[in-house]
């Protein structure tokens, strides 16, 4: 009876050391999305650069062709050109892009402006070095029979808002148009989808043109059995109602930039081949298209194209030159989050970001760069193209 | 060995009959239903039965043998598949590493008195830290992790939240098992002067295995929790937990779909409290029947 027993105790272990084995054979399962492409690129400039400098670029979100540029200028060799080896992180929900760069765990991060500034003003030391978006995509979204069609018109309607900081354009919106967000709307706890709108949860929700709103476009219309169309909705823009914020945007360490010159150096080149494959991206919106795919994002091919479209559209065409930050909407947008209150009556920044908080430096350095390229850095000629949506975004 | 086969039998059975139950009363809740939910004082206390709200089973399962985006040859189940095989290899490193943590605390608990009511309330404390605070922290903590040629890979921090609520049934089972070992027992080892150690292994351990398989079983299920809320948590590619999102984007136009993801999540539970219960009968297959308590 006890030798069984023993036994009993030593097969355990045994099975315990089995699980260990099978634990060993995960370690080859890390695949990190970038390693194959970085290698490739590695190789390709092997001519002309020995040693390409390792570069961490951390994203907000997923792949997906909000992102093009960076896996555009990865995936056509304009990284390897400036002597980079560049990882692009993906996001997460609980990944905050600002704090891993102000913690050191990458070198550049790309976050809206208002929430990085309030990052910055809670003591993350980071730095705007290009402008990518010039203008915000926001939108919120209505069915037509609601009648909206200016901010005005949210008074007395269930307006949908997702929060965690994405809300200040709405609420900046309702200030403007002099109704009290706590009285005068009902404000409704967004999800990440649009399923709120169409079920009628929310009468207006928020939206990006270049994922939520192609999202509705995507879906069936129960009544007719057809897509929904966009004659189907109104759509209030907040960029065109003058409440429009800065948002993504390519950030740096302020503590490296001043202090590390190799760093500067290579935030100028990392800049200008990010700005490279946003040019690449304006001009071959399908081969974007295919890059993203390719690296392995699992919304459909029409959602990526929308997306690619729509994102030109924010960057394009760009004035003083793509990234570079222009002053007015800078100031806007920090204007804006400091003085639109949301309901609980907090601020995004208690008081104006200090004159660091961006530089144009660095991008004016890139843009140089890429004049000696030949690179289109205005898009003055841009036109967008025109997106067939189909059922699911495939 | 005929009747095991038959309880085998009639156990199949009984699932796929309660599974069946639940398909009869989604479908005829989605059939009879409010299609806008029933309201009480403003407050919805029954569900909408809209395709948004509760698709048909049969669309769920339909979108399995769909390609995941058109034009590729990749299915909708290959790839559910793909993602609940990674997180089962993380969840089982999570385990083995939770429960060599659990069982050491256990054993140092039973060992020193002082321990136990030292580190015994801060296991509970630990289990009240929500999982989603910590997994931003585990990770930006790995990014930093750099010992000579070992570089922490981000699956590692999935893997250690996992392991984090995987440990604590598995310690306070072991050490419950631990301290279950008749009296006169513990005074036979005694009278034979055997050592610490040694009534350890011979008499303490075997009969904490009754104790400790449930407790396992808790903490294998436990793992596959954390490290599907941690793929979530930080996008960590691969896993079924990054599927769950991705999947739940697109439901604006196609509703049915997420829940193939959360199909392979529950089947990756069952299977994980599976592999445990087959180690505990493989064990277990020599022990009288009455000696199980």
């Amino acid at each position: 009876m006890k030798k069984r027993s023993v036994r009993v105790a030593f097969a355990g272990i045994a099975a315990l050391s089995l699980f260990v084995a099978a634990c060993g054979g995960s370690d080859e399962a890390a695949d990190e999305v970038t390693e194959e492409t970085t290698a490739e690129a590695t190789e390709e400039a092997a001519e002309t650069c020995t040693t390409p400098t390792p570069v961490k670029l951390q994203l907000q979100w997923f792949i997906q062709a909000q992102f093009a540029g960076y896996f555009a200028a990865q995936d056509q060799g304009f990284y390897a050109d400036q002597c980079l080896d560049v990882t692009i992180v993906e996001g997460g929900v609980d990944i905050v892009p600002q704090t891993e760069l102000a913690n050191g765990n990458v070198d550049f991060a790309i976050s809206w402006v208002s929430k990085a500034l309030a990052s910055r003003e809670a003591g993350a030391n980071i730095v705007n070095i290009a402008q990518v978006f010039q203008r915000s995509g926001t939108l919120q979204v209505s069915f037509k029979d609601q009648n909206i069609t200016k901010p005005e018109d949210f008074a007395g309607k269930k307006i949908g808002n997702w929060g965690y900081g994405n809300e200040f354009e709405i609420f900046a919106a309702l200030t403007k148009a002099g109704l009290d967000p706590a009285k005068d709307v009902t404000l409704v706890q967004q999800q990440f989808d649009m399923v709120g709108l169409l079920s009628g949860d929310i009468d207006a929700a928020e939206a990006m043109t270049y994922n939520e709103y192609a999202q509705v476009l995507e879906a069936v219309n129960p009544d007719t059995g057809a897509l929904y169309t966009a004659d189907d909705f109104n759509v209030v823009s907040y960029e065109e109602a003058g409440v429009g914020m800065l948002q993504d945007a390519i950030w740096a360490s302020g503590e490296r930039l001043a202090s590390d010159a190799a760093y500067a150096d290579t935030a100028a080149k990392f800049v200008a081949a990010s700005l490279q494959g946003w040019a690449f991206c304006r001009d071959n919106v399908e081969a974007c298209r295919d890059i993203v795919l390719a690296k392995g994002s699992k919304l459909g091919a029409s959602h990526q194209l929308w997306q690619m479209n729509e994102v030109n559209k924010l960057i394009w065409p760009a004035a003083n030159g793509v990234g570079f930050i222009d002053e007015a909407a800078w100031t806007r947008t920090a204007t804006l989050s400091q003085e639109t209150k949301n309901l609980e009556g907090g601020t995004v920044l208690t008081k104006a970001p200090d004159a660091e908080a961006y530089t144009n430096d660095i991008v004016t350095k890139a843009l140089d760069i890429l004049a000696g390229l030949g690179v289109d850095t205005s898009g003055s000629a841009y036109a967008p193209i025109e997106v067939t949506l189909n059922e699911g975004g495939n | 060995m005929t009747l095991i086969v038959r309880r085998a039998a009639y156990r199949t059975a009984m699932f796929v009959l309660a599974l069946g139950l639940v398909v009869l009363i989604w479908e005829t809740y989605k059939a009879v239903g409010p299609a806008d939910g029933g309201k009480l004082l403003g407050v919805r206390i029954l569900p909408r039965t809209s395709e948004y709200a509760m698709p048909h089973v049969w669309d769920m399962f339909q979108r399995f043998s769909r390609p995941e985006v058109r034009g590729s040859d990749r299915t909708v189940f290959s790839s559910v598949l793909a993602g609940a095989w990674y997180s089962f290899r993380l969840s089982v490193a999570g385990f083995v590493l939770g429960g060599a943590v659990g069982v050491g605390l256990a054993v140092l608990m039973a060992r020193f008195k002082l321990v136990q009511r030292g580190v015994l309330p801060y296991l509970v404390v630990s289990q009240t830290v929500p999982l989603i605070a910590l997994a931003p922290l585990v990770v930006s903590w790995g990014g930093k992790l750099e010992v000579g040629p070992f570089v922490w890979p981000r699956w590692l921090s999935a893997s250690v939240l996992g392991a984090f609520l995987a440990f604590f049934p598995i310690a306070v089972g072991t050490l419950r098992g631990l301290a279950a070992a008749p009296a006169a027992s513990v005074e036979l080892m005694q009278s034979y002067a055997a050592s610490w150690g040694k009534t350890l292994v011979k008499l303490k351990f075997p009969t904490a295995v009754p104790y400790m398989v449930p407790a396992f079983r808790l903490g294998a299920s436990a793992s596959v929790i954390g490290v599907v809320v941690a793929e979530i948590s930080t996008g960590l590619k691969g896993g079924i937990g990054r599927l769950i999102i991705e999947y739940a984007r697109e439901a604006t136009g196609d509703p049915a779909k997420v829940y193939t993801a959360i199909f392979g999540a529950a089947a990756l539970g069952l299977t994980m409290a599976g592999v445990v219960v087959a180690v505990d009968v493989f064990v277990m297959r020599n022990r009288p029947k009455e000696s199980i308590s």
